[in-house]
C-alpha cells in the first residue's frame, strides 16, 4: 500500500521544518554544552535559559547587509549557499524516522521519500553540496577563502572516499541500499555497531571529516584561514552556509544512528522520539570532541584518509563480504 | 665577519653549558627575513598572504607578509609598528615618579617586571637603599606576574592551535591572580604598586591567606593542563620538531627567556645576575633541548611550577615581616605619610616639591636588566640631574622574539607558522614601545 501524494507532501513540510528547527537549536545547544564545558555559561540573555537565541541570531543575520567583495564572480557568488544549503536539507529526505504507519486506512511512511538507492542518494546530494563550499569560496576572489576552499576540496574528497567505503560493510550485512530495510534487518537487539564497529569508527572520523567539524576543520580553521570559504560571506549568505554544515551534521548523525545504531528501535515502541534521542547523543559527542582536541594539521590530516582510514575501510569491507560469503 | 647572510644551516659550533661561547664572541647574522627560494620567485604557485594585521590569530598588531607555496610556506617578512605608542617619548616629558604607569603599560602582559625594571633603574641612580620587606613582595609579584603571562601564553597558542577550552582553563587561574593583584593593589592590571624606594602601600592583611591558597592549588591546576595537552596525540604531533631554533641560532638572534632555555642554553638572569631576594630563594630553571614549540611550552610549564615555589619562599618571609617598613625612609624622593601632611610643615612641602617638579636624579647613565617573562627585559636611563629622564630606552625581549621568526619559519606549513609566531610568545606593546 502507497502513500497518498497529498500526506507526502504535508509531511515533506513537517520534516523540513523539524530539521530547520532542529538546526537552529543544535546551535544554541552546542554553545550551551560548549560553555559548560568552559567554565561559562554559554547565551542566557535571549529569553529564559537562552532559549530564543537562535530566533535573535535569525533576525540579526536577515537585517544584516549581505556584503560582496567587488571582485566577486557574481552569479556564483551568490548561487553556492544556496546550492550546499538546498542539497543539505534535501538529503534529509532519505533518513527513516520510524518503521511507517497506517492511520485510518492511510499509509504513512517512516520518511519522505522511499527510494531503493536511498543511500547513494545521500552521498551524490552530499558531494553535490561540497560544489557550494568550493565555488563560494573561488567566486569570493579572495586569498583566505580560495585556501580554504583548497583545503575543503582536497579534504572532502579524500575523506569521501573512506566514508563510503566504511558503510559497505553494512550494506552486505544489510544487503539493501534502502535504508528503511537495513533498519528493519537490525531489529532492536542487533544494531550493526557491533559487527561493523570498525566500520562504525571509520564512518565516524570520515564523518568529522566531512561536515568539517573540529579536529578536522581545516577549511575553516579561523586561527589559519580566518574563516575559509566563507571570509567573504556575510548576513544570511553565511548564514546558509552555516546551516548547510550543521544539516550536514543532523543528516550524518542521523545516517549513523540509522545505519549503525538501528534507528528507530528501542526498548519502547516510540519509534522517531529513539531516534531523535540516538542522533542527539551523536551530536552530543561531536560537540564534545571540539572542545577537547587540537586542530590536525593538513599534512596529517592527509596522512590520516589516505593511509589509515582507507585502508581500514577497504580491508573492513572485504572481511565483512568474505565472512558473508563463508556463514551465510 | 662578512656581510653576506649565510643559510643558518651551515653554522655549527658548541655552545658550552654556561651559555658562553667557544670561538668567537660576536655570532654572525642570521637572516630575520625567510626569502622566497629563487626557483621559486617567480612562480605563479606562489601565493602571497598578509597575515594580519587583520587577522583572528595576530590580533591586529602584527603584520606577517607570507608566501606560501600551497600550505608550504616559502617566505615571511613581519612587519611590526602597529602598536607604537611612544612610551619611551613621553616618558621623557613625565617626572620620574609618574612615569611608573608607563613601563607596565608597555609589556601589557608582563607588567610588574616591566615596573620592576624601571624602579631598579631609577633607585640605582639614586643610590637609594630599598626595605628588604619591599624587595620581597617584588619578588612575589613579580612571580605571580610571570605566572599570569604564562597563562596567557598557554591559553592562546593551544587556542591558537584548535584546543579551544584550554584558554579557559587557563583563564581561571589566571583571573584568581588578578583578583590576587587587585587584593594588593586596587588594580587587575597595570598594577603601579611599585613606588621609587619600595611599595606604594603596605600589603593588606588578607592577602597572605588568599596568596596561600592559590600556590596550593596552582601545581593542581598545571597537572589539568599536562593532562589535557602532554597526553594528547595531536598537540604532540603538531608542536613536537616544529619551528626549530638551535642554540646558535637562538644566540645569535639575541633570544632570552624562555625561548633561550627551550633551545638548550642555560640562561637565567634571576639566577646568574641575581637582583632582588633571588639569590636567597631556591628554584630550578628548566631547560629543553630540542629548541620546537614543543619544548618552548615545556619550559614555560615548568618555569610556573618554579615561579609557584618561589611564591611560596616569598609568602613565608612576609608573614615574618609584619609592621616592617615597606618604602625606603628618604623624604627627598618618597612622598610622606598622608597624615603627617596636616601636622608637619616640612612634610607638606617635600610633598609639594615631589609632586608638583619631582625628585632630581644625579646625573649618570644606567643600564638594569631583570628576567621578566619573556626574557631579559632591560631599560636604559640618562638622567641630566633633573627631574625628568633625558633619555629612557627598553630593551624588549618580544621584539628580538619576533625577529626569530623567520628562522623558526624554514619548511613548515601555514598552521605551524600559527604555531610558531604563538611560541614565541611576543606581545606586541613590548615590540613596538
Amino acid at each position: 500500500m502507497s502513500e497518498p501524494w497529498w500526506i507526502s507532501i504535508i509531511k515533506a513540510v513537517v520534516i523540513v521544518n523539524i530539521v530547520l528547527g532542529l538546526f537552529a537549536y543544535l546551535t544554541l545547544i552546542e554553545r550551551k554544552v560548549m560553555g559548560r564545558m568552559q567554565l561559562r555559561y554559554g547565551p542566557n540573555r535571549a529569553g529564559p535559559y537562552g532559549l530564543l537565541q537562535p530566533i535573535a541570531d535569525l533576525v540579526k543575520l536577515v537585517r544584516k547587509e549581505a556584503f560582496a567583495p567587488s571582485s566577486a564572480i557574481e552569479l556564483p557568488y551568490i548561487l553556492a549557499p544556496i546550492v550546499s544549503a538546498f542539497t543539505a536539507i534535501a538529503a534529509f529526505a532519505f533518513i527513516p524516522w520510524g518503521p511507517g504507519w497506517t492511520v485510518h486506512g492511510w499509509r504513512i511512511n517512516g520518511e519522505v521519500a522511499n527510494v531503493s538507492i536511498g543511500l547513494i542518494a545521500i552521498f551524490a546530494l552530499g558531494s553535490i553540496g561540497i560544489y557550494g563550499f568550493i565555488v563560494g569560496g573561488w567566486a569570493s576572489e579572495s586569498k583566505y577563502s580560495i585556501l580554504g576552499s583548497m583545503r575543503t576540496c582536497a579534504q572532502l574528497v579524500s575523506y569521501e572516499v573512506s566514508l563510503a567505503l566504511s558503510v559497505l560493510g553494512v550494506v552486505i550485512l544489510g544487503r539493501s541500499l534502502n535504508l528503511p530495510e537495513i533498519v528493519a534487518r537490525q531489529g532492536s537487539w542487533l544494531p550493526y555497531a557491533a559487527p561493523e564497529f570498525i566500520g562504525l569508527v571509520v564512518f565516524f572520523f570520515g564523518g568529522i571529516a566531512e561536515t568539517s567539524r573540529a579536529p578536522f576543520d581545516l577549511p575553516e580553521a579561523e586561527q589559519e584561514l580566518v574563516a575559509g570559504y566563507h571570509t567573504e560571506y556575510s548576513g544570511m549568505r553565511w548564514g546558509l552556509f552555516q546551516m548547510a554544515e550543521y544539516i550536514n551534521l543532523i543528516t550524518l548523525s542521523g545516517l549513523m544512528v540509522t545505519l549503525f545504531f538501528s534507528g528507530w528501535h528501542g526498548p519502547w515502541d516510540i519509534g522517531p522520539i529513539w531516534f531523535l534521542l540516538k542522533t542527539m547523543a551523536v551530536l552530543f559527542v561531536f560537540i564534545w570532541l571540539r572542545t577537547t582536541l587540537p586542530r590536525l594539521r593538513y599534512d596529517q590530516l592527509m596522512r590520516f584518509g589516505w593511509k589509515v582510514l582507507l585502508p581500514v575501510a577497504t580491508v573492513n569491507a572485504v572481511v565483512t563480504a568474505a565472512l558473508v560469503v563463508a556463514f551465510g | 665577519m662578512s656581510a653576506t647572510i649565510t643559510p643558518s644551516t651551515t653554522r655549527r659550533w658548541p655552545v658550552v653549558a654556561d651559555g658562553q661561547y667557544e670561538g668567537s664572541r660576536i655570532p654572525p647574522r642570521v637572516p630575520t627575513i625567510l626569502d622566497v627560494p629563487a626557483e621559486l620567485r617567480d612562480s605563479e604557485d606562489v601565493l602571497q598572504v598578509n597575515f594580519g594585521p587583520n587577522h583572528p590569530s595576530t590580533h591586529g598588531v602584527l603584520r606577517l607578509i607570507v608566501d606560501l607555496h600551497g600550505e608550504e610556506v616559502v617566505g615571511v617578512l613581519a612587519v611590526v609598528g602597529y602598536l607604537h605608542t611612544g612610551f619611551e617619548k613621553s616618558m621623557e616629558s613625565k617626572t620620574y615618579w609618574k612615569g611608573v604607569t608607563f613601563p607596565e603599560r608597555i609589556d601589557y602582559v608582563g607588567y610588574q617586571n616591566n615596573e620592576l625594571v624601571y624602579v631598579l633603574a631609577v633607585e640605582q641612580l639614586l643610590e637609594l637603599e630599598v626595605p628588604t620587606k619591599a624587595k620581597w613582595m617584588r619578588m612575589l609579584l613579580c612571580e605571580l606576574n610571570r605566572i599570569h603571562s604564562h597563562l596567557v601564553f598557554l591559553g592562546t597558542s593551544a587556542l591558537e592551535l584548535g584546543a579551544i577550552s584550554m584558554f579557559w582553563y587557563c583563564f581561571r587561574e589566571r583571573e584568581t591572580v588578578l583578583d590576587l593583584f587587585e587584593l594588593v593593589t586596587g588594580q587587575r592590571m597595570h598594577t603601579r604598586y611599585f613606588q621609587i624606594g619600595g611599595l606604594a602601600e603596605d600589603i593588606p592583611q588578607g592577602f597572605y591567606p588568599e596568596c596561600r591558597s592559590f600556590v596550593e592549588w596552582m601545581p593542581r591546576a598545571l597537572e589539568d593542563y599536562k593532562g589535557i595537552l602532554d597526553r594528547n596525540g595531536i598537540w604532540l604531533e603538531r608542536t613536537q620538531g616544529i619551528g626549530v631554533l638551535s642554540a646558535d641560532d637562538a644566540i645569535a638572534l639575541g633570544q632570552t627567556g624562555p625561548n633561550l632555555r627551550a633551545s638548550g642554553v642555560d640562561w637565567d638572569l634571576r639566577r646568574d645576575q641575581p637582583y632582588l631576594h633571588y639569590d636567597q630563594v631556591d628554584f630550578r630553571v628548566p631547560v629543553y633541548p630540542n629548541g620546537d614549540v614543543y619544548d618552548r611550552y615545556r619550559v614555560r610549564m615548568d618555569e610556573m611550577a618554579e615561579s609557584t615555589k618561589i611564591v611560596r619562599q616569598c609568602l613565608d618571609k612576609l608573614e615574618r615581616m609584619e609592621g616592617m617598613p615597606w618604602i625606603a625612609d628618604d623624604r627627598k624622593v618618597v612622598l610622606p605619610p598622608r597624615e603627617e601632611l596636616h601636622t608637619s610643615m616640612e612634610s607638606l612641602i617635600h610633598h609639594f616639591k615631589i609632586v608638583t617638579e619631582g625628585f632630581r636624579v644625579p646625573e649618570g647613565e644606567i643600564y638594569v636588566a631583570i628576567e621578566s617573562p619573556r626574557g631579559e627585559s632591560g631599560c636604559y636611563l640618562v638622567s641630566d640631574g633633573g627631574p625628568k629622564p633625558w633619555r629612557i630606552h627598553f630593551r624588549a625581549p618580544s621584539f628580538a622574539a619576533l625577529e626569530a621568526t623567520a628562522t623558526c619559519l624554514e619548511n613548515t606549513l601555514v598552521a605551524d607558522l600559527i604555531a610558531v609566531v604563538g611560541s614565541l610568545d611576543a606581545v606586541m606593546g613590548d615590540t613596538d614601545r
